[in-house]
């Protein structure tokens, strides 16, 4: 008898402290939404939103070269090339990066077109910690294609 | 105020019509990102390149808005299609006023 009361007992405690942790669970959720330490891929889809709002991004087209792992964030070469004829009927006409979990996750937002021939873009960019790199291409017909790339980052001060 | 070093080209003096040829920019420039910290733990303010075009003959060709991801001493490549002799116009622009400006010309043979 005792020990079915014990058990019984034990069940309750069990729920509360179940119903505790969710809680608490919901709590910590709801600070990490308020207040993230750094950009989170929430932030990602922000200012995916910003920048396209609610157009689909398809995967496709465009192709991503960045190192595998970055000794030094501060400095990682990348390459954007995109698969259009670029003609003036069909060419891309921009190319956008973002960093998945730096502060800011735009990098940079280019403009081009029929007259550069080829959709290809070369430069340097910062990444404050190992993440991934998403470029996302608008052609001329308004359609996004994008390619993401995972990059390992051994140190970065950029503070980004 | 600036402390924007000259702009640098690298592409080629000549080409056939309808090539496509490839310009290698590079420009000094700290991109202080704005989120880091000075020895005394003080934020270094933000001081970056904000836009960078290129004309070809007075067309613009290409454009980049750069954001503080950009790393110290901009590079950038990219291509365009030789179409007629003529001047490149470079200029890089920063958000304290600072200027920098490069021209490269271009004989284009048919």
């Amino acid at each position: 008898m005792n020990t079915k009361h014990d058990s019984h007992d034990s069940h309750d405690s069990h729920v509360a402290s179940r119903r505790r942790a969710l809680g608490a669970l919901l709590v910590c959720a709801s600070l990490l939404v308020v207040r993230p330490a750094r950009a989170t891929p929430d932030e990602l889809s922000v200012a995916l939103r910003d920048a396209f709002g609610d157009q689909p991004i398809a995967r496709g087209k465009v192709k991503l070269e960045i190192p595998r792992i970055a000794e030094n964030g501060n400095v990682v070469p990348v390459t954007v090339s995109v698969d259009s004829p670029m003609t003036q009927q069909a060419h891309v006409s921009r190319i956008h990066l973002f960093a998945e979990k730096n502060h800011l996750p735009r990098i940079l937002d280019v403009q081009l077109g029929p007259y550069n021939g080829k959709a290809f873009l070369a430069t340097r960019v910062r990444m404050a910690t190992s993440q991934q790199i998403m470029a996302v291409a608008v052609m001329s017909d308004g359609s996004l294609w994008s390619a993401a790339a995972d990059i390992e980052v051994i140190s970065s001060d950029c503070g980004l | 105020m600036s402390s924007m070093g000259p702009g640098r080209v690298r592409m080629p003096a000549s080409a056939k019509r309808g090539e496509v040829i490839e310009v290698r920019t590079l420009v000094q420039h700290p991109m202080e990102s704005g989120y880091r910290l000075d020895n005394t733990g003080k934020p270094i303010a933000r001081h970056i390149i904000e836009s960078f075009d290129c004309t070809y003959n007075g067309r613009e060709i290409f454009r980049v808005k750069l954001h503080p991801a950009v790393s110290t001493n901009p590079f950038f490549t990219f291509c365009v299609v030789a179409q007629e002799s003529g001047e490149f116009v470079f200029s890089w622009r920063d958000d304290q006023g600072g200027v920098a400006i490069a021209t490269q010309s271009l004989v284009v043979n048919t």
